[in-house]
């Protein structure tokens, strides 16, 4: 693990005293755990038989004739059991929740994707979960509030502060403070105070070494650039991360652009260094540091800050943080749907829309891989109210 | 010494702190409340620069925040007030807030203006006991106390740390928990101010808040072995229910901030 939970200046422990401890014991423990044989094998079965591991990596020949450049190749984590990488997360942390001996489990989630995934892992592992989401969420998800209340889950509307995802996280953390002794908060992505961030990098690490290996027998290669959507970051940072030592594998992570420079989501590309959620990292906010409301189409990447290992990642030049706008990410996601017949996650429509862009500059004997984080059914509604039709 | 040690050197009893949220539910009313805390007599004011994401409070300071932020408040607005309060009356004056605002302008610039607002100490719950210790020496080298806070998580190493590297005096917090009135101090809060003291006892005042709301709190800790009770949430939750500039709940809050002192300076 990092040294002091730092990626150069990024990360940290930035919680009051009373989680300290908290935060000290999840480091032992999952210390411990990340090396225990059985550990490992109970996460792999899990994986492979709840899951749905390994998905596949899908040559996308007609986008790939439709760019004409680079071939296109897709990392299907949209095809995982709940329909998103989340899974891969939470599967890992309910395990590891479960080793420690806590019985309550409590996680925030912003558009429902990550408490759907935490109600599905909490189930299975026979875990009690409770899910903080902010109120305005809740009223724009209910589809998703719906299902994890079918899962056994306890949803707490979150009324305080911008009533969103960030206000979630601070409840979380509030709620874990209170009762520490029995109750595991599953973070959600490369967020959070150390050891989160390395500890959801870890579990989300799987898809960077599928499409390794995945790649390898296909084409006897490593690809030559990665393509996945940034919010807080975990698809990103799993997909990058065995990557990150090979050289001449180009990392491109793409951030939500929302409708313009004063309208989005993009935290690296726009935003300055602070500290929220325990971590210093970038962050959109205004000159007094008061963190602000962002926008995007795709309610998993409007996130006002990014994991601390993507910031550091930014500074080394190592990932390439560009973004795309609302408009290009339905573009990309009507596109896939036409010539692929898969609908895309709004998250991962942004990759797909860099994607198409990158592959056309590059020569036909190259490859790209594209993180499709998730499959985009949840978004459908979005789509059709854009379009104009009745909902 | 500074003037939160001279303070508590002078009095004669238990000591009270009481937080006032700056620009709640605007500067003007928020200047009132200031002024009926301190005609109740307290004995040191904790000014609050709301934050947008206050993880450590609970619901009546995030209230509060939200509409001190929905008002236009900036952090060199709390600082006007503070400047205000020690022309009022010569009373510490600690300001309270998050470490994201303080990075915004600059630790040391953050600083240089609390200094130059009369501001003799600063409590950041969420500064990491590494970072707190150059913080508080850029303070210190400033004529600015820089609080820090122990929980009842806290193990007899890391408070040994924690006293050496306090200054003004230690925030023990009373509960695992969030700030908030509550009806009842458990008996654990008494142990625990208890086990506080003996790593304080004769090198730093011990202040004791989160969950302190009746006078009855008070007189426990400051029984306990506190030099300090700091009521918060009680004070906001009565400026909450009132319109700016009101004076009977003004009055209230003179009436009740007396009552809490009494309580501690008879302990």
């Amino acid at each position: 693990m990092p040294e002091g939970g730092r990626f150069g200046r990024y990360g940290g422990q930035y919680v009051p005293e009373a989680l300290v401890a908290a935060v000290k014991e999840l480091e032992e423990a999952y210390r411990r755990f990340r090396a225990d044989d059985e550990f490992k094998s109970d996460l792999a079965g899990l994986l492979k038989n709840y899951a749905g591991r390994p998905t596949s990596l899908y040559f996308a020949g007609n986008m790939t004739k439709k760019a004409g450049g680079a071939k296109i190749y897709l990392k299907r984590e949209d095809l995982l059991h709940g329909g998103a990488h989340k899974i891969n997360n939470t599967l890992g942390q309910g395990l590891l929740a479960k080793r420690m001996g806590k019985r309550r489990v409590i996680a925030e989630t912003g558009a429902g994707q990550h408490g759907v995934a935490t109600a599905m892992a909490c189930a299975a592992l026979g875990l009690k979960s409770e899910v903080y989401m902010g109120a305005e969420d809740v009223e724009r998800q209910k589809l998703n509030v719906f299902r994890m209340e079918l899962l056994g889950t306890e949803v707490h509307p979150v009324d305080a502060g911008s009533r969103t995802l960030k206000d979630a996280i601070n409840e979380a953390l509030r709620d874990w403070v209170t009762n520490l002794a029995d109750t595991y908060y599953l973070i959600g992505s490369v967020v959070g105070p150390h050891p989160y961030p390395v500890i959801v990098r870890d579990f989300q690490s799987v898809i960077g070494r599928e499409i390794a290996r995945q790649a390898l027998s296909a084409q006897g290669a490593f690809p030559d650039a990665l393509v996945a959507c940034v919010g807080g970051g975990s698809n990103s940072i799993g997909t990058f991360y065995p990557f990150l030592r090979k050289r001449d594998v180009d990392l491109y992570g793409v951030e939500a652009g929302g409708t313009g420079e004063d309208h989005n989501a993009a935290t690296l590309s726009y935003g300055r260094i602070g500290v929220v959620h325990g971590m210093m990292t970038y962050i959109l906010q205004d000159e007094y540091g008061q963190i602000g409301q962002t926008h995007s189409i795709a309610a998993g990447l409007d996130y006002p800050g990014v994991g601390p290992e993507h910031a550091y990642l930014k500074d080394t030049k190592r990932v390439a943080y560009v973004t795309a706008n609302d408009e290009e990410a339905v573009e990309a996601f009507h596109l896939l749907a036409k010539e692929e017949g898969i609908l895309p996650a709004l998250e991962s429509a942004h990759a797909v829309a860099y994607a198409m862009k990158l592959a056309a500059s590059m020569k036909p004997d190259e490859c790209v891989v594209v993180t499709l984080s998730g499959r985009g059914d949840k978004d459908v509604q979005i789509i059709g109210e854009r379009k104009g039709f009745e909902s | 010494m500074s003037r939160i040690r001279e303070m508590f050197d002078s009095i004669d009893g238990g000591a009270l702190v009481a937080y006032v949220m700056g620009g709640d539910p605007d500067l003007e009313a928020s200047v009132g409340v200031a002024e009926a805390v301190l005609r109740g007599g307290a004995d040191i004011i904790e000014l609050g620069i709301p934050f947008s994401d206050p993880i450590a409070d609970g619901r009546s300071i995030q209230a509060a925040g939200v509409r001190a932020l929905k008002s236009g408040t900036k952090p060199a607005d709390v600082l006007r007030i503070a400047s205000y309060v020690k022309k009022t009356r010569d009373v510490p004056v600690v300001v309270m807030t998050y470490f994201n605002p303080i990075l915004a302008k600059g630790p040391a610039a953050f600083l240089d203006a609390a200094r130059r607002s009369g501001v003799d100490g600063v409590i950041v719950p969420d500064l990491p006991l590494d970072e707190a210790k150059k913080f508080g020496d850029v303070a210190r080298a400033r004529g600015i106390d820089s609080v820090l806070l122990a929980a009842p998580t806290t193990g007899e190493e890391r408070m040994k740390e924690i006293v050496a590297n306090t200054s003004g005096f230690l925030y023990l917090v009373s509960v695992l928990g969030v700030t908030g009135a509550r009806e009842q101090l458990k008996d654990n809060a008494i142990r625990l101010v208890k086990f506080a003291n003996g790593f304080t006892r004769g090198k730093v005042p011990l202040g004791v808040g989160f969950g302190i709301s009746k006078p009855e709190h008070v007189r426990a800790v400051i029984g306990a072995g506190a030099d300090a009770a700091i009521v918060g949430s009680a004070i906001v939750d009565m400026v909450a229910s009132v319109d700016s500039g009101e004076d009977e709940a003004l009055g209230r809050i003179e009436a009740y901030v007396r009552s809490m002192k009494l309580a501690a300076r008879s302990a």
